[in-house]
């Protein structure tokens, strides 16, 4: 730490941190914990998720649609969707700073970015209620 | 990090470009297991980012019904469809236990020279071996049906 940080010893952030506030992408390190917790919550789903993708193999548009809607299983894919989709968009997000260093461009790609995401999840978790409502 | 020098900004205006040291880029460093890796790793973030389109398409598919079910099923049977799903899962494999490592580094352990080495050997080698583990089993499985 340097002479300038004397006051906070304990701190990590760097004078220049304190003046840009929150870094590049502007949301502190609230995106890096969000990286580890869904990390963690999907290395717990991965089980369940082998599992009901075996369950489906071989099976016909009735037998995938009927065994996608027991609740317990709807419930486990929609985790894993919140969880993955998750943490796709802070993955991409942290690709897209790293290598797009046009300001305008950077903004147009994280907007996309989060489209992207929000699109991806809702159309999957809007396909496992309409299976779990039997529609 | 001794920050002996650090360039003083408290006279220079907010827009002033302000000489700091640059990192050397990849092509400067000696190519290693780790660094090798890192790449890979991201690499297969960014593929799984596209894969979850596939995803999305055989959920929407089973949803929508026998028609557009059908579609996905000769799609997946295809040898293209095969090849992308055999991706998928490696993809899917390696980045997990890549992660898994991360983990176990974002808590300060394994980052001794053989530690490092071992872990992302392990990675590499767990990802390969759960992808061909998980493809007999379906195979195994769905083959019945």
């Amino acid at each position: 730490m340097s002479a300038q940080n004397s006051s906070a010893p304990k701190s990590m952030r760097t004078p220049l941190g304190r003046v840009r506030n929150l870094g590049s992408s502007h949301s502190g390190t609230k995106d890096f914990w969000r990286q580890r917790l869904t990390a963690v919550a999907m290395i717990i789903l991965v089980v369940p998720m082998i599992v009901v993708v075996m369950m489906l193999l071989g099976r016909n548009q009735a037998g995938a649609a009927q065994i996608l809607g027991t609740p317990l299983i709807a419930i486990f894919v929609l985790l894993f969707i919140i969880a993955s989709v998750w943490h796709m968009k802070i993955g991409m997000q942290v690709v897209i700073e790293d290598y797009i260093h046009d300001e305008k461009l950077k903004l147009v790609s994280i907007m996309a970015n989060n489209f992207f995401s929000v699109a991806v999840a809702l159309a999957a978790a809007y396909a496992i209620f309409k299976l779990s409502s039997g529609v | 990090m001794g920050c002996v020098t650090r360039p003083q900004p408290a006279k220079a205006s907010m827009t002033a470009r302000i000489e700091r040291p640059l990192s050397p880029h990849l092509q400067t460093y000696r190519w290693t297991l780790t660094m090798a890796l890192s790449i890979v790793h991201r690499a297969t973030g960014i593929a799984l980012y596209f894969g979850t389109l596939l995803f999305v398409w055989w959920l929407i598919a089973v949803s929508s019904g026998p028609t557009a079910y059908g579609n996905v099923q000769s799609f997946a049977a295809s040898w293209i469809g095969r090849l992308i799903e055999f991706g998928y899962t490696w993809a899917l494999m390696h980045h997990m236990l890549s992660g898994v490592r991360h983990l176990v580094w974002d808590l300060g352990y394994g980052f001794k020279p053989t530690e490092r080495e071992w872990l992302t050997w392990a990675a590499l080698i767990g990802g390969i071996l759960l992808t061909v583990l998980l493809w007999v089993v379906a195979y195994a499985i769905g083959g019945g049906r």
